[in-house]
């Protein structure tokens, strides 16, 4: 029997939907939210502090003259604001994020909850190292994974992340020169053009003047153009190349490379972004890297906390070892864990300190966590794993869309935009995959392939998962054949309409400001 | 595996569209000599999450947590409550396991909240503009000397006495591979206002630090004022965000730039990291300024949204000509900072840092009425310097027997600044009655 007694309907009626306008402002579940500034004010607080006894200060007078006027919100109020922000947001969690060369994939939570214990989220760095032995260990054993994993000698933890990462590796090759009386004259660093533009960018940050190579048509190093450009020898610093590269290929000529920088007297940067395609299957130390950095947050799952924290731990070769960064762990005979942190015996010729501290603890207990729960044969699985969900997509829409290259991929396929009829650009196909439910993959890199469509998966991802994903996608590329012109306003689904950029950086407005009004009442 | 959904089925019936034998057909660009045949030796096999739950928590077991007793440890880094709000915001998926911004569209939610952060930076500091955050603020103190390099094309760059050690050698390093010049002042406690003579003609920037590393506060507008007459520019450095409630900002004192730790607000003291750094300057430099910075525009339909801005200063646009190489900020930690924030409100911060003072007030009290002790630092925020009748190291260990950790021997931060005698001890608004008491009955045993 029915328990609807007063007669309300309990089907939906034959009523085609109207095009609906709310008052609120809010959609549905998804909830209009304004500015902090707009719904809190100055006297609110969402904390209960005890009130202060009023003593004498000790300041001398150097106290703030004006308030800050910064609004607060009650604990209820702070928590909904945030909430609804976050319903704003694409998150791994709600679906494959295959953003290229940014990994990623599942953030396990037993990560989370080991790195919130008291004994690794509630120490101080400079509290007595005999209180924290169990953090010097940890951070002992994980580089202890760090350098089995990639056959290195060496590892720095300090780096913060993947471009603080590539700084602490061009550093010491800066060291390695000043060390051998070089470093005013070796200056040139070679850099592929579909390097990551932190590559670059590095390279000048240390002193360097960038050299470009160019890519073959295999998307490869140009073996030709890297031999041109080592004609001259004696001002070559080194070469900082990624591999596998931003292509999603590995480098063919990998050996033959390392063996012509260090034959010119450089040393070979390995930008290390794409390991996870390698871990467990392939050491970069047998490849002749001099020095790698590792993206924890990309191989090792720590999460990428909307853009941070990261955390880039850089391994070095012998050649390069002695110049490596303090601080770093060293085991005593007695089993004591203790931290070098002075530029003298163990660290005479060691660069120096790079930043506060000892790097990211927090992202070390993940990562940690990460390998513990894998071991040496569920990382090499990963590897496979990431590959084969890789090639799966480029296989599954290769006759729909243009792969860049010929051949298997590695942990991420790549396309280019010819396959589009014009009118059509890339940016439309990735705004056209937000209306289904998918974070774009990342659009216009690298800059050696014209309107770049670089696709990553990662392991993470069931095979239903991929199916779903390749069959949107195979859609809208169809779409994008036909010029489907409905794909250049896209998304219509999303919480926002395209954005005006060109806006935004002429004028930029970087952070709130009362409206007039409010700002002559308050005058 | 728990984490790797692929069956043996899947992959057959994956590897068959897309026509390999197995896996190591991807691999065969890969030199032969460098494919492992096999798994990587020395290391064990998976485990499952009760294993790795137990291995964790042994190794948690070796350390002594802030929160475990009467803890006293400051000089960058401090011992604050965060509200239990903050770490349920951080653990949203839809935060914690998102990318940075690139697709405006699905990323409201974090560049809302940048947004916010960078206003209340601007605010806190009394700034005109803040940006998304940096990795901490010792690499966003190099980032503040390398551009006010570029801004004045001056090479020379000035440290003052008082700044911590950590931020100089990491701000020396970037300095010195760009090719500037570093200038060192002696190291004193109350040693910033020496920076007012410091700068001449070829002076880029000077770097001074309140509350500094001895936790001394001091007002910067005479250092400024005499920067800004040879042409160079002040850098204001903090590492004590809550320090901004009561001190006074950077801002009010004429600092172009200035760099500064956030951790304070919202982060836990995690060892050392991950924290996240401030960064605000003055309008006119905004173009020159490193990391990332979110703005206000429209979408399609008009309505208010926000993006990642002026990306022409950056690596991925500009490569070799970007003003940094900074790739990533420290987002999690900044959505911490402002969440916090957000709870505290302008009224709230002001209130804790009276708390932080009064607290440290009734330390130094304590301490400085023992016999042999004598408090150093001449005006202090929640962290001061004092000298010690015995070997700071020897007083610390005992301490520590004790249950105490008194906090940091100056010694440590300046192994050749003949400090010995000294530590440098915080107080914060954990700090209880009790907890001083125990100071001075520990340290009465000793001394």
């Amino acid at each position: 029997m029915s328990m609807n007694t007063q007669g309300r309907p309990t089907a939906p009626a034959a009523i085609s939907t109207p095009t609906i306008e709310t008052v609120s402002g809010s959609r549905g579940l998804l909830q209009h939210e304004d500015l902090l500034f707009e719904i809190g004010t100055s006297e609110t607080t969402g904390v209960d502090l005890p009130k202060p006894k009023g003593l004498k200060s000790r300041l001398g007078g150097v106290t703030r003259k004006v308030d800050t006027g910064l609004p607060g919100l009650s604990e209820p109020q702070a928590v909904r604001h945030y909430m609804r922000l976050s319903q704003k947001n694409y998150a791994i969690d709600l679906g494959l994020f295959p953003l290229g060369s940014c990994t990623m994939k599942h953030n396990p939570r037993l990560n989370e909850k080991m790195a919130r214990l008291p004994g690794f989220a509630d120490i101080h760095p400079l509290q007595p190292q005999a209180t924290v032995q169990g953090a010097l260990q940890l951070i002992d054993e994980l580089a202890t994974w760090l350098k089995t994993l990639t056959g290195m000698p060496s590892v720095a933890m300090s780096p913060k992340a993947g471009a603080h990462g590539e700084l602490c590796g061009m550093l010491a090759i800066r060291q390695a020169l000043i060390a051998r009386g070089e470093s005013e004259t070796r200056k040139r660093v070679l850099v592929p053009e579909s390097a990551h533009g932190t590559n670059p960018a590095t390279a000048v940050q240390c002193g360097f003047i960038v050299d470009e190579i160019k890519a073959n048509k295999r998307g490869r190093v140009d073996m030709d153009d890297l031999k041109s450009k080592l004609v001259r020898t004696d001002d070559i610093a080194g070469i900082m190349l990624t591999n596998p590269n931003t292509c999603g290929l590995f480098e063919t000529d990998i050996k033959a490379i390392a063996d012509l920088i260090h034959a010119a007297g450089g040393y070979f940067y390995c930008d290390g972004a794409n390991f996870n395609a390698i871990v467990g299957r392939v050491r970069p130390g047998d490849l002749g890297v001099d020095a790698m950095h590792i993206n924890l947050h990309k191989t090792f799952s720590t999460p990428h906390g909307g853009g941070g924290p990261g955390s880039g731990p850089t391994v070095f070769s012998e050649a390069l070892a002695p110049f490596a960064p303090v601080p770093f762990v060293v085991k005593d005979e007695d089993g004591f864990y203790r931290l070098v942190e002075q530029t003298e015996g163990a660290a005479k010729d060691s660069f120096g300190r790079m930043v506060a501290f000892h790097g990211q603890m927090g992202m070390f207990v993940r990562a940690l966590t990460y390998m513990l729960s894998h071991g040496a044969d569920g990382l090499k699985q990963v590897a496979e794993d990431a590959v084969l969900n890789a090639n799966y997509i480029q296989a599954r829409l290769k006759h729909v869309m243009t792969p860049a290259f010929e051949g298997f991929c590695m942990h991420e396929a790549l396309f280019s935009d010819a396959f589009t009829a014009d009118g059509i650009e890339t940016i439309d196909i990735a705004k056209a995959l937000i209306d289904e439910g998918y974070h774009p993959m990342t659009m216009y890199f690298p800059l050696v392939v014209h309107g770049a469509m670089l696709i990553e998966p990662t392991e993470t991802e069931s095979k239903a998962e991929l199916d779903r994903f390749c069959d949107a996608l195979e859609s809208i590329a169809r779409r994008a054949a036909q010029g489907d012109d409905t794909l250049r306003g896209a998304p219509y689904l999303a919480p926002a309409k395209r954005l005006d950029e060109t806006r935004a950086a002429r004028k930029p407005v970087l952070k709130w400001t009362a409206p007039s009004s409010e700002r002559v009442a308050a005058e | 595996m728990r984490y790797l959904p692929l069956t043996p089925e899947d992959r057959a019936n994956m590897l068959a569209v897309i026509g390999a034998k197995s896996a190591e057909d991807f691999y065969t660009d890969v030199p032969a000599a460098a494919r492992l045949k096999t798994k990587i030796a020395g290391l064990p096999d998976h485990q499952g999450e009760l294993a790795v739950e137990r291995y964790m928590i042994k190794l948690a077991a070796r350390n002594r947590s802030a929160s475990s007793g009467p803890f006293f440890v400051g000089a960058g880094a401090y011992k604050h409550h965060v509200p239990a709000s903050v770490d349920m915001i951080l653990q949203r998926s839809e935060f914690l396991t998102t990318y940075t911004p690139y697709q405006p569209e699905i990323a409201q939610g974090t560049l809302q909240t940048l947004f916010e952060f960078q206003t209340q930076v601007a605010a806190l500091t009394a700034m005109d503009v803040a940006n998304a955050s940096m990795y901490d603020g010792s690499t966003a103190c190099a980032e503040a000397a390398v551009m006010a390099a570029r801004v004045t094309k001056r090479k020379k760059i000035i440290l003052s006495g008082g700044l911590h050690p950590h931020y100089a050698a990491a701000t020396r390093l970037l300095c010195e591979a760009q090719g500037l010049t570093v200038v060192q002042l002696p190291i004193a406690i109350d040693g910033e206002g020496a920076l007012a003579e410091a700068a001449d003609g070829e002076t880029a920037c000077v770097i001074g630090q309140s509350p500094n590393v001895f936790g001394t506060v001091t007002d910067l507008s005479d250092v400024a004022k005499s920067a800004h007459d040879k042409g160079a520019l002040l850098v204001s450095v903090f590492t004590e965000a809550v320090s901004l409630g009561l001190v006074t900002p950077p801002g009010e004192m004429g600092a172009d730039i200035t760099a500064g730790e956030g951790q304070s607000i919202g982060n836990g003291l995690n060892f050392g990291g991950p924290y996240v750094g401030l960064f605000a300057c003055k309008d006119k430099l905004v173009r020159q300024m490193p990391g990332r910075l979110c703005g206000e525009t429209v979408d399609a339909d008009g309505n208010r949204g926000f993006v990642l801005t002026l990306s022409t200063r950056e690596q991925h646009i500009r490569r070799d000509k970007a003003t940094s190489n900074i790739c990533t900020n420290s987002g999690l930690c900044a959505l911490a900072f402002t969440s916090h924030m957000t709870l505290l409100g302008g009224k709230g911060l002001k209130q804790l840092a009276e708390l932080n003072h009064e607290a440290a007030c009734e330390l130094a009290d304590a301490l400085g009425a023992m016999k042999g002790v004598e408090i150093l630092t001449p005006r202090f925020f929640n962290e001061f310097a004092f000298r010690t009748p015995v070997d700071a190291e020897a007083v610390l260990a005992m301490l520590d027997e004790a249950g105490v950790v008194g906090g940091v021997r100056a010694s440590r931060l300046f192994p050749d600044g003949h400090m010995g005698d000294v530590i440098i001890a915080a107080a914060t608004e954990c700090t209880t009655a009790d907890d001083i008491a125990a100071y001075v009955t520990a340290l009465k045993e000793i001394i």
